[in-house]
C-alpha cells in the first residue's frame, strides 16, 4: 500500500478508537507505529513523548505529526495528521447537529444534570494526578499554588484576565528565578 | 467575522495547551466565555461528550464550538486552528529545534508554566465543582450536593476496591443514571 495513504489509515484508526484522548493514545500509537508498522523505534516514541509533554497540543497528534514527518516529510506529516484528526471531527460535527434536540428531551436533560458534576470530579481528579507526578520540590510547589489561588481569584470575581497571562507569569517568574539563581553563583 | 475570531481564538487554545486532554479545558472555558460563544453549562455539557467519544478532547471541543457558531465551516476553522500550532511545533522540533528544548532558560520558562498549568488546572476543577454542584446562584441546592457527594465518594472510593477504579466514561454513564434517579423521580 502506498505509505501516505498507510499513514492516514493507520492514524484514522487511532483517532477512531482512543477515547479520552492524551495518555490512553500512546499506548495505541506505540503498538501500531513501534510494534507493528516498525514506523519508529521505541527510543524515538520515548523522544517523542518527552517533546510532546514540552510542547502545546495535544499529545496524540504531536505524535502523528513526528510520525509521518519521519517517515514521508511534510507530506506524511499531513496524512497522519488529518488522519487521526477527522474521526472526532466527523463524530463531533454529526454530533453538534443534534444535540439541541436530544437536551430537549427531559431524561436526557436529567442525566446531563449528573453528567456536568462527573465532569467537574474528572478535571479535578486530573489536577490530583498531575500534582502527584510533579517534582516535589518548594519552587514548582509555590509556583502552582500561586497559580492556583489566581485562577480561583479570576473565577470568583469573574475578572477578565486569561488562563494564557497567569502561565505566561509562572514561566516568567521560573526564568527570573533562574536567571537570579545563576547571577548569584558567578559572583 | 465569526470565522476570524474562531481562528484567532482556537490558535491560542493550540498554542498555550501543555500538558495533555485537560489541560486545555481551562483555557477553552476562558475564551468560550468570553466570547459568548457557549454558555457554562453547554461547555460541561460538551466537555462530557468529548470525554465519551473518540479522539483529543481539545479537538473535539473545537469542532463542536465551530460548528454551533458557524457550521461546517466554522467546525473546519476551529479544528485547523486548534491543531495547527502543534503541528507547526513538532515540523520545527523534528526539523531543527529539538536543541532548543534541552537550552537551560528554554528549559527554566517549562519549569514554571508546567505547574501553573497545574494550579490553573486545580483551580478550574474547583471553581466548576462548586458552581454546577454546591452553589447555584449564591444557595446551595440539596440534590446537586448530593449527587456531588455521591459521585466523588463512589469515584474515589472505586480506586480502593480495584486497580484503576472507575473510567472516565463508566463514571460519566454512572453520573448520567443518578441524575436521572434524582432529579426525575
Amino acid at each position: 500500500m502506498n505509505l501516505l495513504a498507510d499513514l492516514f489509515l493507520t492514524f484514522a484508526r487511532i483517532g477512531l478508537f482512543t477515547f479520552g484522548g492524551g495518555y490512553a493514545m500512546i499506548a495505541l500509537i506505540e503498538n501500531a507505529c513501534v510494534a507493528n508498522k516498525q514506523w519508529i523505534t521505541h527510543d524515538e516514541m520515548m523522544d517523542i513523548t518527552v517533546i510532546a509533554e514540552s510542547t502545546p497540543g495535544p499529545i496524540a497528534i504531536n505524535c502523528a505529526t513526528y510520525v509521518g514527518y519521519m517517515r514521508k516529510g511534510f507530506a506524511g506529516a499531513l496524512a497522519a495528521t488529518a488522519g487521526i484528526v477527522l474521526p472526532s471531527f466527523v463524530i463531533i460535527y454529526a454530533i453538534s447537529i443534534f444535540l439541541d434536540d436530544f437536551l430537549a428531551i427531559t431524561a436526557i436533560a436529567h442525566a446531563f444534570q449528573g453528567i456536568k458534576i462527573a465532569v467537574g470530579i474528572l478535571i479535578l481528579d486530573a489536577a490530583v494526578k498531575m500534582l502527584k507526578k510533579m517534582p516535589q520540590k518548594t519552587m514548582p510547589r509555590i509556583i502552582m499554588a500561586a497559580a492556583a489561588a489566581a485562577m480561583l481569584a479570576i473565577n470568583i470575581f469573574s475578572l477578565r484576565i486569561s488562563s494564557i497571562v497567569v502561565m505566561l507569569a509562572a514561566g516568567l517568574v521560573s526564568l527570573i528565578l533562574y536567571l537570579t539563581k545563576k547571577g548569584g553563583q558567578a559572583k | 467575522m465569526i470565522l476570524l475570531e474562531l481562528l484567532i481564538g482556537f490558535l491560542k487554545v493550540g498554542c498555550f495547551a501543555y500538558g495533555g486532554a485537560y489541560a486545555a479545558i481551562p483555557l477553552i472555558r476562558d475564551i468560550v466565555l468570553s466570547y459568548g460563544w457557549l454558555d457554562e453549562e453547554m461547555l460541561t455539557y460538551m466537555i462530557a461528550v468529548s470525554e465519551s467519544t473518540p479522539g483529543p478532547i481539545m479537538v473535539n471541543l473545537a469542532t463542536y464550538v465551530g460548528s454551533s457558531q458557524a457550521g461546517l465551516a466554522g467546525a473546519l476553522t476551529a479544528t485547523l486552528a486548534v491543531v495547527l500550532p502543534s503541528f507547526i511545533i513538532i515540523l520545527l522540533v523534528t526539523a531543527m529545534l529539538k536543541t532548543v528544548l534541552k537550552n537551560q532558560y528554554v528549559q527554566a520558562v517549562l519549569r514554571g508554566l508546567k505547574p501553573g498549568m497545574i494550579g490553573i488546572i486545580l483551580a478550574t476543577g474547583i471553581a466548576m465543582i462548586c458552581r454546577n454542584g454546591i452553589v447555584t446562584e449564591e444557595t446551595v441546592r440539596l440534590r446537586p450536593l448530593f449527587l456531588t457527594i455521591t459521585l466523588g465518594a463512589v469515584y474515589f472510593g472505586s480506586r480502593k476496591i480495584r486497580k484503576g477504579g472507575l473510567s472516565p466514561i463508566q463514571l460519566i454513564c454512572l453520573a448520567a443514571a443518578a441524575g436521572i434517579a434524582v432529579y426525575g423521580l
